[in-house]
């Protein structure tokens, strides 16, 4: 049977605010921790960075507003040309509208898509759900997991070590795929 | 300077300056996970079914049948008529848009001001924008007579050649309006994820957890995923607020390209803007008072939000008031006959003038009331004047609408608009659907954002004391 890893479970946000920066510092990498909510200073202790999902959202936003201003040229001007007011066929303030708008449903499009695919959802399932405690992970519980395929995962080292930081219900994880 | 350190420590902040807690009696994060998810697993109330059944009637009967007669046989089933061409179908259209508008000032701009308070009420503000952008978008479609050429106005390539014509602000409209829907609803949607997974975690019954597993598509609440959620929220909140202010001065647009007295004004954009969000203040008002006492969440959605809400209120309607005191005095300013000519009959005319006074009435005199702290601690007088501000905006569309059509020009084509049953009853009909949505949202989906509450809550800081923080840190 592969194990996917093993699970400890904290009490409050401080707790596994402080089991995170030791199981940095004892020099883990495959590891996470998941809360009910998002923990304000996780990002730093996990060296996060910054997440990428504000380029995707800038990158479809700005492509939905060229692709417009593009569209209009074509509709308007080129395929189809129009005489609107006497005015040119095409110029860049006229499009400003439509473009602007579709510029934000990228965007957001863009920040949601980008959101799933950095999370890697949707997933129909994760092997943390099998454990009994897991569900209490969106309620008032805290649990850090390291990953089976860390390379300094020992099953009793490991162990030790989440006891040692505080962590009670410690249970190893199997991956049934 | 040790002194001084520790002077400091005793400098708390008065009574009054200190703030409200967001949530009255939190006895901890699991308690509030209970409460806040009771009413949607409970068993179905007798109030929620005395106001679903007739809410499905409408929705299901009487929306139909007007679609169905108006479509099959034309708009001229509808009072519009020459020259008043836009009638209740535009005036309703502009009044949900309105009503869409504050849901996503108060979910996104409160979020973006830091604003905790808003995490309690801004999944059921979010479901009223969605909601009621629906049935927005439903009266352009028909208005436009031969719904089954709705698709001219996308630009969809075809044999004929058609393209839309992109420099007009009607065309405008469906791309704000439809962007308007899908971003209110993947915002709407991305932010109850997480809760869906809270009510996956929950659930008893496997049809529930089915149903919540498939939603929360795996959602395990990992710092990796928390990481990428907050920050696409952020720019998802950034990209709604573009959106507040987009959406109505579109439709402000298309009234004021138009060369017609009373709608040719370079303020109706910020007019609209500010309209819809008074208007839809009114309607969290309506939707918020009983809503928090029958689904017990009086703890939740206190006293004190519901007075932020009715100062809200209050500030958007202040800025409508100066709007219109603006708006008559650029007409007489102007000295342009025909400005003048509408704006006295907007109050003294001899068709309309009621719809004038309940504008005046209302939009300026009762709001007028929320200045008194009595009457914003009274949740009865907050409720009915929830429903007066909305009659009052309804008023106000109309009286821009069909006040400013009926008498142009020439005095040789003016006419009246006299509404028929058929506008009525697809108003109602939209009324029903509305409301059917919003009592099925409330009962089935997580209508507070339970994780988004929890988050803001002391037990949640982890330099706090109830966060497990140790030493004296408040």
């Amino acid at each position: 049977m592969k194990h996917f890893g093993i699970i400890a479970e904290f009490d409050s946000p401080a707790a596994i605010l402080s089991a995170a920066e030791k199981v940095r510092d004892a020099g883990y990498q495959r590891w996470d921790t998941f809360t009910p909510f998002p923990i304000h200073g996780m990002e730093k202790v996990m060296k996060l960075g910054n997440s990428l999902v504000g380029w995707v959202s800038l990158a479809m936003g700005a492509g939905a507003f060229l692709s417009v201003v593009g569209l209009i040229w074509y509709a308007n001007a080129f395929d189809y040309p129009l005489i609107v007011g006497g005015k040119p066929m095409f110029s860049p303030p006229m499009t400003f509208v439509p473009a602007y708008i579709m510029m934000i449903m990228g965007g957001a499009v863009g920040a949601l898509v980008g959101m799933l695919g950095l999370n890697q959802l949707p997933r129909l399932h994760h092997p943390l759900f099998a454990n009994k405690n897991f569900a209490l992970a969106s309620r008032d519980k805290f649990f850090l997991a390291i990953g089976a395929t860390d390379p300094k995962f020992s099953e009793n080292e490991t162990r030790k070590l989440l006891e040692e930081i505080g962590g009670v219900n410690i249970e190893l994880v199997e991956d049934a795929d | 300077m040790a002194d001084s350190a520790t002077n400091l420590k005793s400098l708390a902040p008065p009574a009054e300056l200190r703030r409200a807690p967001v949530v009255e009696g939190n006895k901890g994060l699991g308690w509030l996970t209970d409460k806040l998810s009771a009413f949607a697993e409970g068993k179905i109330p007798r109030w929620w079914l005395v106001l679903f059944l007739p809410a499905a009637f409408c929705a299901m009967v009487v929306l139909p049948v007007a679609l169905i007669y108006q479509v099959t046989t034309g708009v001229g089933v509808w009072g519009n008529n020459h020259p008043a061409m836009w009638g209740l179908d535009i005036v309703s259209f502009i009044w949900w848009v309105g009503v869409a508008h504050a849901g996503t000032l108060i979910s996104a701009m409160l979020f973006l001001t830091k604003q905790h308070w808003r995490t309690t009420i801004g999944r059921m503000a979010e479901a009223m924008t969605v909601f009621s952008v629906m049935m927005a978008g439903l009266y352009p479609a028909i208005h436009v007579g031969r719904a089954w050429f709705d698709w001219f106005m996308f630009p969809i390539p075809n044999s004929n050649g058609n393209w839309p014509q992109f420099r007009s602000p009607l065309m405008w409209d469906v791309f704000a309006v439809n962007t308007y829907l899908v971003v209110s609803m993947l915002f709407w949607f991305m932010g109850m994820i997480p809760d869906f997974a809270i009510v996956r975690d929950r659930s008893t019954t496997r049809i529930r957890k089915g149903i919540f597993s498939f939603l929360a598509m795996g959602w395990t609440g990992s710092a990796r995923q928390w990481h990428n959620y907050e920050k696409a929220y952020v720019v998802l909140c950034g990209l709604c607020t573009l959106l507040v202010f987009t959406v109505s001065s579109i439709v402000g647009l298309d009234f004021c390209t138009s060369m017609l007295a009373g709608w040719h004004a370079t303020i109706f954009p910020l007019y609209f803007v500010i309209g819809a969000v008074f208007c839809g203040f009114g309607m969290m008002l309506v939707i918020l008072v009983p809503l928090r006492k029958w689904c017990g969440l009086e703890n939740i959605i206190t006293l004190p939000h519901i007075d932020k809400i009715a100062k809200l209120t209050l500030v958007s309607g202040l800025i409508i008031d100066y709007i219109y005191a603006m708006e008559f005095f650029i007409a007489w300013y102007s000295g342009d006959t025909y400005e003048r000519w509408v704006f006295t009959h907007r109050l003294f005319g001899h068709t309309y003038w009621y719809m004038g006074w309940i504008l005046i009435g209302i939009n300026v005199c009762v709001t007028q009331l929320l200045w008194i702290k009595k009457i914003r601690a009274n949740l009865a007088a907050l409720f009915i004047i929830g429903v007066l501000i909305n009659i009052g905006m309804w008023s106000e569309r109309f009286v821009i609408v069909v006040g400013s059509l009926y008498q142009d020009f020439l005095p040789s084509s003016w006419g009246k608009y006299i509404p028929t049953i058929w506008d009525i009853l697809l108003y109602i009909g939209t009324l029903g659907a509305f409301f059917m949505m919003y009592l099925l949202f409330v009962k089935f989906l997580p209508m507070i954002a339970i994780s988004e509450v929890k988050s803001v809550m002391p037990e949640a800081n982890p330099h706090h004391r109830l966060g497990g923080a140790k030493g004296e840190k408040r």
